[in-house]
């Protein structure tokens, strides 16, 4: 890096080195633990607001409308009015539900949610946990949400609910794959799965340039299969508003609903980052070959900004074709995964496999 | 029946599920009891009578101008042609000769009506399979056919406008000039509408083949309309028995062979663009003229039986008069379209998925109002 005021690494070892000098390193490691930890919720509630902000302005102004404009300065605080209003709503007790598992269903989803926030890496040193296995955790983490989407349309006690959720549990299960195969291909270029080490490899070039073809269709596989995954239109069968009037969560009310939204934001949020991470070089500026005045002007952006350009870009266009296209039906969202995706996906693998091997790459 | 339940295998097992009365995707108050096997659907059964007003009782009541003004309440969304019907069967009973001017403001306002209650269909269309922007796409030209409405009717949706023998009052000044700028307005729009949602794959892929339905069966269930056209039934008023001004226009009826629930999305953008054919052939050429003829104060109609057809936006709508002489009818028959369009929906749905059911069912474009009226 040539700004190394952007790296963060050397603040991160002054304040451990600080807290371990006035405490026990117990001691300090849990109060480094609740620092994260207090952060990463505050973030995670800026991150859902303004999507949520975001969204509503953009199927705005694609729906020839101005979107929410009322509430503050061009409707800024609408969002934060309707938590509030969702806060203070009544949670309606359903009859012959399983009360356990309809109050344990919203938590399981967005507990899944924002434990995969911790492996992404924002900015050089901010980085909750570098794992060396962070992407296969990523995934694994992720991937539980489904269990509340099941979990919440099981103990409902509603027919619609219990469809929506047996939906999204055979889409998911499905687009896994695909989600998985497709950043395989990128592991193979990498050789590794610490996303740190993902991001610094792509320095010089970003992994959609630089692994020519196979490249650019594993991003639009995953791009395809991480909407599927987040239950976003075009793939949003599991809420199917205008068959299954709210899909898995019709009986849910107040804040537990609101858990449910926020879950879907975020986890917009975190398939655009894993994107933005694998193929866009998360928060590597963008360097064209030996353009050096280019790269220092690039280098000038802070990372972070560099990461949350990306991440806001891929979710603007989930945004995109969710507002533009009208939804699946159950077994063409499965015919499309096992007939296209997953023999696609398997044969760019091979592909790629053969790039990296013969060194076709930049 | 537990142990039937505890036997049988569960993909064989049968289980019903409540669509409507509140559901996003009936457009009212319909209800379907829906049988179904997994996704598939195995039985829709429609229960009506949510929103029965007794309309025809009611008209039993009223003198034959008040009548018209229930009709409104039939399919809101094509007011102007719900009143066309009462008005020419009473003219025709009184044998009226109606002023040139009237029939073709009739006709342009007949067809601007028809335009707006497809776009509103296709707004809702799109919004039942998912494409929330059609929506707001469609209603934005919708606004505009309404805008010239208010301007002439002094209402947007339930007009009232004609009255046995012509019109509540002349049109406004600026009604052609509008008009016109509406028809070169949406020459432009509606191509808009086939780039949004008629040429998208997953749109296609969701509708062809979905739900077909032969001419011999559109026959026998009495389905008419763009429904009907689309499975190649000829059954286009307008055509056959030309009324208003519809004999002095070139026009062509949407036909397709098909059946299905594409063929009967083509046919009414299809319709779309004939009935701004229509206008633009009638809108300059309005004559001068009185907008009414002279009726007398109290209209009674000779003793008698008497019918009309219109073609509706939704299919052949007939009204049925019979007359025992007085200010009132004796007894008043409405053939609303969406009737009969509606109980075709178990042989269109069955065997397809609980998707497919919400798309069959918009593709019918029911109103239901003017199912139980």
């Amino acid at each position: 890096m040539a700004f190394s005021i952007y790296d963060l690494t050397s603040f991160n070892q002054w304040v451990d080195k600080g807290l371990n000098s006035v405490m026990s390193p117990l001691w300090a490691t849990i109060t480094e633990m609740a620092i994260i930890g207090v952060v990463f919720l505050l973030f995670y509630a800026v991150v859902g607001l303004f999507l949520v902000y975001a969204e509503r302005k953009i199927c705005g102004f694609i729906q020839c409308r101005v979107g929410p404009n009322r509430v503050g300065p061009y409707g800024i605080f609408q969002t934060i009015a309707d938590f509030i209003k969702l806060l203070m709503k009544e949670l309606v007790p359903i009859n012959k539900a399983d009360k356990f598992l309809f109050n344990l269903a919203p938590f399981i989803i967005i507990i899944a949610s924002m434990m995969a926030l911790a492996a992404i890496p924002f900015a050089k040193g901010i980085h909750a946990i570098d794992f060396n296995i962070g992407i296969f955790y990523i995934l694994a983490v992720s991937s539980m949400g489904v269990i509340g989407i099941l979990l919440a349309g099981w103990s409902s006690n509603n027919k619609y609910s219990l469809i929506g959720a047996m939906r999204s549990g055979a889409q998911i299960v499905s687009y896994e794959l695909s989600v998985g195969l497709s950043i395989l291909t990128a592991c193979i270029m990498f050789g590794s799965l610490q996303l740190s080490t993902i991001v610094e490899s792509q320095a010089d070039c970003w992994l959609i340039f630089r692994g020519h073809l196979p490249a650019f269709i594993a991003f639009l596989i995953y791009m395809i299969a991480a909407t599927a995954e987040t239950n976003r239109g075009p793939f949003d069968l599991a809420e199917a508003e205008s068959e299954l009037t709210a899909g898995f969560h019709t009986e849910y009310s107040g804040i537990k609903f609101a858990f449910f939204f926020l879950a879907e934001y975020m986890n917009m949020f975190l398939v655009a980052s894993i994107a933005a991470t694998i193929f866009w070089g998360g928060w590597m500026p963008l360097h064209i070959g030996h353009w050096t005045g280019f790269n220092m002007v690039m280098d000038f952006i802070p990372p972070a900004v560099w990461y949350l350009g990306k991440t806001a870009v891929i979710i603007w266009l989930m945004m995109w074709f969710k507002w533009t296209f009208p939804r699946l039906r159950i077994d063409q969202l499965l015919t499309l995964e096992w007939k296209y995706l997953l023999p696609i996906n398997l044969l760019n693998i091979l592909v790629m496999a053969l790039v990296v091997l013969m060194g076709w790459h930049f | 029946m537990t142990e039937e339940i505890l036997t049988t295998p569960l993909e064989q097992q049968e289980y019903t599920i409540n669509m409507g009365p509140q559901h996003p995707s009936t457009h009212g108050v319909l209800r379907y009891v829906v049988s179904l096997k997994g996704e598939i659907v195995h039985k829709v059964e429609p229960h009506l009578g949510y929103i029965h007003r007794g309309i025809e009782k009611m008209c039993e009541k009223l003198t034959y101008p008040q009548i018209i003004h229930l009709t409104d309440r039939l399919d809101y969304l094509t007011a102007h042609i719900n009143n066309h019907a009462v008005c020419l069967a009473v003219e025709g009973a009184l044998q009226v000769e109606v002023p040139e001017r009237v029939v073709y403001i009739r006709t342009i306002m007949d067809e601007l009506n028809r335009i707006a209650s497809h776009q509103l269909w296709w707004c809702a269309y799109g919004m039942d399979l998912g494409g929330l922007t059609c929506f707001f796409y469609g209603l934005r030209d919708r606004e505009k056919i309404l805008d010239i409405f208010e301007e002439s009717c002094g209402s947007r949706l339930l007009h009232s406008y004609y009255t046995p023998g012509g019109l509540m009052k002349d049109i406004n000044p600026n009604f052609q000039k509008r008009t016109k700028e509406f028809i070169k307005y949406f020459r432009k729009k509606l191509p808009e509408y086939d780039q949004l949602l008629t040429g998208n794959v997953i749109f296609q892929e969701r509708t062809k083949g979905v739900g077909p339905l032969t001419k011999e069966e559109a026959i026998s269930y009495g389905v008419t309309g763009p429904n009907g056209r689309a499975s190649g039934f000829s059954c286009d008023v307008r055509k056959h028995h030309p009324y208003a001004a519809y004999d002095k226009v070139d026009f062509k009826e949407a036909f397709y062979t098909e059946g299905d629930t594409f063929h009967r999305y083509k046919a009414r953008i299809d319709e779309m663009w004939e009935s701004m054919k229509i206008i633009e052939q009638l809108v300059d050429n309005i004559p001068e003229g009185d907008y009414s003829a002279k009726m007398k104060a109290v209209i009674k109609l000779p003793e008698g039986e008497y019918f009309q057809r219109v073609e509706a936006a939704k299919g052949d709508f007939g009204i049925f008069i019979i007359s025992d002489g007085n200010k009132t009818p004796y007894r008043v028959k409405f053939r609303s379209p969406n009737f009969c369009n509606l109980s075709c929906i178990d042989l269109l749905s069955k065997n397809f998925k609980i998707a497919d059911l919400v798309a069959i069912s918009g593709s019918l474009d029911l109103v239901i109002p003017d199912i139980d009226r």
